[in-house]
């Protein structure tokens, strides 16, 4: 997984609130395989219209917002379904990071784990991140290492679990970190049989 | 091994009971009893693959054909290719790494979330997870159950566990008698028009109280599905006598002394009486009315009684946005009666409503009665669908005028072509009514199975107590 320390990108306001899932990618696009690439069908629905012409008024199809790499959404972003498709959308349309108020917590760990920073503000300065956007700014930095986002003359805090803000800087991947706790996992095994023998299935069901 | 001191709430208890490792930095290993997986697990099967790794623990997954399955004609060679691709993608996983399918065949197939307690194989105490967001519906058996996305998913086949942070507590406490006819659809759906759809983030919900102990499991089940509506980690009630009943029998639960003994622990789970919780929250479940939404969010949800909001009237511009943006989508104007808005068609079916007891209260409004707009009724299992045809609730659907289909989840996501057209309005027993959910364009009104049913038979949103007067 890539490292996430600082990024300097376009960033674009979403100033919607309950982005949900089924938004993201729309369930009828999640027959594809990954390697199709998932960065078409980012927002498709709010994206296109019915005949598949891109909204012009919708944020991320102005033309000087191309190439976004931040989103800077309203509250309860990424809520309602697990399919981390959601996240490969984001991520094949080339986001790395999501600013918002509060995340659903499936989404949000699905993010980390394909190195996607969540960072959540407050209500007030996601809302001012998005009049600052909105009042023509572009570029935003976003500092991993001391959780600030500066655009212009105006830089905020932002809060992300210390966990994953952790595993974000040093791209870690969770198998290779379990892997290396085989014996702990045998003995937890073996205790918990006799601790719960009524945990197992019971066989021929 | 307790690693809280002092009191402890019943997600504890279950959590503690799987702690493999405790880092430093709060995150714990836990172990997972049971891994259920349906068609949209391809993508951790391929990440297995890019490994080589093979599956840990078979005999503690299980696949199940749920979210694409047809539910008109089971002839596979009859539908779609791209669909009939992914149920034959699960089943060529299951088969290469020797897991228990519950596939279309199978006497015990259903939406995931209907045929885990069902079968026995969810069970109080346990760590249950699937690569989808309402497996909390398997807290109200008091097993810590929640959904995961793909890239877990491919760390339980590969291990068996999850690093987790322990989440906060929440419990939320309901009492009093529920008046006739109010159901577990009419309290989730108040709980989260009470906190927001993301009121419960970051937390363990726990649901307490008179009205909660005395719901049936069916109802509990209702209860925990929602959830993740809250925006909840998971959700929980206390196993009780009322849990074990359910469980004695079934086909992966214990039997005999081996149940006995069970059923003394998972008694023993209930939170302490000193228990503490980060959050609280109480509501009087004797002034729950019958509730329907009407918006693009769950939180957006009002007794039938009521009308449409007025965004010129929220408090904050953030709330305001999203009412207006809200009621657009969906069609409405702002001060207009909820038993004004006519619907196009119904669907009763999906992992909060389509156990028994929903085909039941639906049918309880439906006998002798005709729908007035087209409808589909799909059990959420096979079993359900076999006892619905004992009792002949199948009869007293098609008579008015519904169809009545095999189980899967159909209409609540659509990804099995059970789609509601663009710009058509449904009443929905589902738990989501976000932009386009059950098909591009189509509007979700989320409602119980009984409020369902009574916009059959009127063609528009309306309060079933009257329907029911004389009857039951
Ligand atoms: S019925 Fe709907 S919510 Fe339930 S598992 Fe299926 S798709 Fe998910």
């Amino acid at each position: 997984m890539e490292a996430f320390t600082k990024l300097n990108g376009m960033a674009c306001p979403l100033p919607l609130s309950s982005v949900d899932t089924d938004q993201l990618i729309p369930a009828r696009f999640m027959k594809r395989s990954r390697a199709e690439g998932y960065g078409g069908f980012l927002l498709h629905d709010l994206r296109f219209d019915e005949a598949g012409a891109p909204r012009p008024d919708f944020p991320l199809n102005a033309p000087e917002r191309a190439g976004a790499q931040v989103i800077v959404a309203r509250r309860n972003f990424g809520s309602g379904s697990s399919r981390e498709a959601a996240v490969y959308a984001l991520v094949d349309y080339g986001i790395r990071c999501v600013i918002a108020p509060s995340f659903g917590d499936i989404f949000a760990s699905n993010a980390v784990n394909n190195g996607l920073l969540p960072a959540k503000v407050t209500e007030a300065d996601g809302e001012s991140l998005i009049a600052a956007l909105e009042d023509g700014a572009h570029d935003m930095l976003v500092d991993l290492e001391d959780c600030r986002i500066v655009v212009g003359n105006l830089s905020v805090p932002f809060t992300v679990d210390p966990v994953w803000r952790t595993k974000l800087l040093n791209g870690w991947d969770d198998i290779d970190l379990t892997m290396s706790q085989a014996d702990a996992i045998k003995a937890f095994v073996a205790a918990d049989v006799q601790a719960r023998p009524w945990a197992m299935p019971r066989r021929g069901g | 091994m307790a690693l809280v001191a002092g009191p402890r709430a019943l997600f504890d208890k279950v959590w503690d009971a799987h702690v493999v490792v405790q880092r430093e930095d709060g995150q714990n290993l836990l172990w997972i009893d049971r891994h259920f997986l349906h068609e949209g697990s391809f993508h951790a099967f391929d990440k297995l693959k890019g490994r080589g790794a093979e599956v840990a623990r078979p005999d503690l997954t299980f696949g199940i054909e749920d979210h694409y399955v047809p539910t008109r004609v089971r002839d596979l060679a009859k539908i779609d290719p791209a669909i009939r691709d992914m149920i034959e993608r699960l089943r060529g996983n299951a088969s290469r790494h020797h897991l228990k399918l519950f596939g279309l065949d199978d006497p015990g197939q259903g939406i995931v979330h209907v045929v885990g307690p069902e079968q026995g194989l969810t069970l109080p105490g346990l760590t249950i997870v699937c690569g989808d967001s309402h497996t909390a519906t398997h807290g109200a058996f008091g097993a810590l159950a929640f959904g995961i996305g793909a890239s877990e998913v491919a760390h339980v086949l590969m291990t068996q566990t999850l690093w987790q942070k322990r989440p906060k507590r929440m419990r939320i406490n309901v009492d009093g008698k529920l008046a006739p006819g109010i159901v577990a659809k009419d309290i989730a759906l108040s709980i989260i028009a009470a906190i927001g759809a993301d009121g419960a983030a970051g937390h363990a919900m726990e649901y307490a109280g008179s009205s909660v102990r005395a719901l049936s499991m069916e109802g509990r089940l209702t209860l925990c599905n929602l959830s993740i509506e809250a925006g909840g980690r998971c959700g929980m009630v206390a196993p009780d006598e009322t849990t074990i009943a359910y469980l004695r029998g079934r086909p992966f639960a214990p039997q005999g002394a081996d149940f006995d003994r069970a059923a003394a622990d998972w008694l023993a789970l209930a939170s302490d009486a000193d228990a503490v919780f980060d959050k609280e929250v109480s509501l009087d479940g004797s002034g729950i009315a019958p509730i329907v939404t009407w918006g693009t969010s769950p939180e957006d949800a009002l007794p039938i009684t009521m009308a449409v909001p007025d965004p010129d009237k929220a408090g904050d511009p953030g709330r305001a946005a999203h009412i207006r943006d809200a009621i657009d989508y969906m069609g409405l104007k702002p001060g207009q009666k909820l038993t004004d808005i006519r619907v196009d068609r119904i669907f009763i079916g999906s992992c909060t409503n389509s156990r028994i007891e929903d085909m039941r209260a639906a049918a309880a409004v439906l006998a002798g009665r005709k729908a007035q707009v087209p409808g589909l009724v799909s059990p959420g299992s096979a079993q359900v669908k076999r006892q619905a045809e004992e009792e002949g609730l199948d009869r007293i659907f098609t008579a008015a005028g519904l169809e009545w289909v095999d189980s899967g989840c159909s209409m609540c996501v659509g990804m099995n072509g059970d789609l509601v057209a663009p710009g058509e309005r449904c009443a929905s027993t589902t738990n989501r009514n976000f932009r386009g959910r059950q098909g591009p364009g189509s509007r979700t009104h989320l409602m119980s199975p009984a409020m369902a049913a009574a916009a059959a038979v009127t063609g528009h949103l309306t309060d079933m107590r009257p329907l029911l007067k004389g009857r039951n």
